[in-house]
């Protein structure tokens, strides 16, 4: 559009129906002043900057040994209270971090403080996902020093946070009863993305409509090969799996 | 809503080759969106136009290029185009499958107009 008149037309243009997509080299002198189109071919990813700090994140991340897993669920699904149970489990015999991502407060630090861990907080303000010059900043201070567990819980949002490379060792996706047993066939970016899935609040199925096989068959159907965990962090079934895989990991 | 980041990080990339470019004007932006790449085309334009507000990039046109999902299967070594998100192998109908294309989210090209400054003789 125009910035001058508001019309769709392109004025650059020097000669209108005579487009450039390819560049004029001028060795002579004459006396035309004009514009000239030409089309700068990329081929470059759009989150390129971003993408560049995940690579070094995940570089320094590789040079401490620390293996990063970057939580990502819609709001609601249990991310801080799996993490609060998580580390006091883990609390002693492995060394863990967190970051956690929300749009304000810094509540879900203060409740994973005095588990064990290293816990700092990240508010996003406006931005709907944690992105990797934020979560880079904080490596030093929260994943240096001898942790070999870093845990990133995202801002709960099923869309965003997938698109963002953090520069994790992988992505865990966590998905509860409560929320429909379709929500990987409604949101497969992040889904196709995760290689573990959590299925979280497992002691509600009782109470609820939820039906596992679906669930499982929904998930297989996006990414065949994930590995699935079912538990319940508050009555603690499933988690003793959960926990040796992750000992297991930076075994 | 993230295809507002989106937009942002495409106009500060769109910024930086029209300066080294010295483009006058950049009439289009063609980018690459994958089927899986978890980017809304119509949420992106509209992101894009708000994004490139007095910017170098303000109203070009974005033309958006989509990339089918493939994916290429570990049973029968086929590939095939699955109907997004679904990955499976069409051909044998196996869930074995790698995805070969449909994640990508690329800026193609970038069109500018440039200054012929000539000396009149």
């Amino acid at each position: 559009m125009c910035k001058d008149c508001g019309c769709d037309h392109v004025h650059s243009d020097p000669a209108p129906g005579h487009h450039h997509d390819h560049e004029h080299p001028h060795d002579h002198d004459h006396g035309a002043t004009g514009l000239t189109r030409r089309t700068v071919e990329l081929e470059r990813k759009v989150l390129a900057q971003n993408d560049e700090q995940a690579a070094i994140n995940r570089a320094w991340l590789a040079d401490h040994g620390v293996v990063a897993i970057n939580l990502i669920s819609s709001p609601g699904s249990g991310k801080t209270y799996l993490l609060e149970r998580t580390l006091e489990r883990l609390s002693g015999r492995v060394s863990c971090g967190v970051i956690t991502g929300d749009q304000r407060t810094d509540n879900d630090a203060r409740r994973l403080q005095g588990k064990g861990a290293v816990v700092r907080q990240i508010e996003t303000l406006s931005a709907c996902h944690l992105d990797a010059g934020r979560v880079g900043s904080l490596l030093p201070e929260v994943a240096g020093a001898g942790v070999k567990l870093l845990f990133i819980e995202n801002v709960g949002n099923l869309v965003c946070p997938a698109a963002f490379d953090l520069g994790e060792t992988f992505k865990v996706a966590l998905l509860s009863t409560t929320e429909g047993e379709d929500k990987p066939v409604k949101y497969p970016a992040l889904f196709s993305q995760a290689p573990v899935v959590v299925l979280t609040k497992m002691d509600l199925m009782p109470h609820l409509d939820w039906d596992l096989s679906k669930c499982r068959a929904h998930l297989r159907s996006i990414h065949p090969g994930v590995f699935i965990f079912e538990l319940s962090a508050k009555t603690g079934d499933g988690m003793k799996a959960w926990i040796e895989y992750l000992e297991k990991l930076v075994g | 809503m993230h295809e507002l980041s989106i937009a942002m990080s495409l106009v500060e990339q769109v910024a930086q080759v029209a300066r080294e470019q010295k483009a006058v004007t950049v009439p289009r932006i063609t980018v690459t969106v994958g089927q899986l790449s978890g980017v809304d085309p119509d949420a992106l334009r509209g992101a894009f136009s708000l994004a490139a507000e007095d910017t170098a990039a303000a109203g070009a046109e974005l033309v958006v290029d989509i990339v089918e999902a493939r994916v290429r299967c570990r049973v029968c070594g086929r590939s095939s185009t699955p109907t997004a998100p679904f990955l499976h192998c069409v051909d044998c109908r196996s869930t074995e499958v790698e995805v070969e294309a449909g994640r990508e989210l690329l800026i193609k090209s970038i069109e500018v107009d440039v200054e012929v400054e000539e000396k009149v003789s």
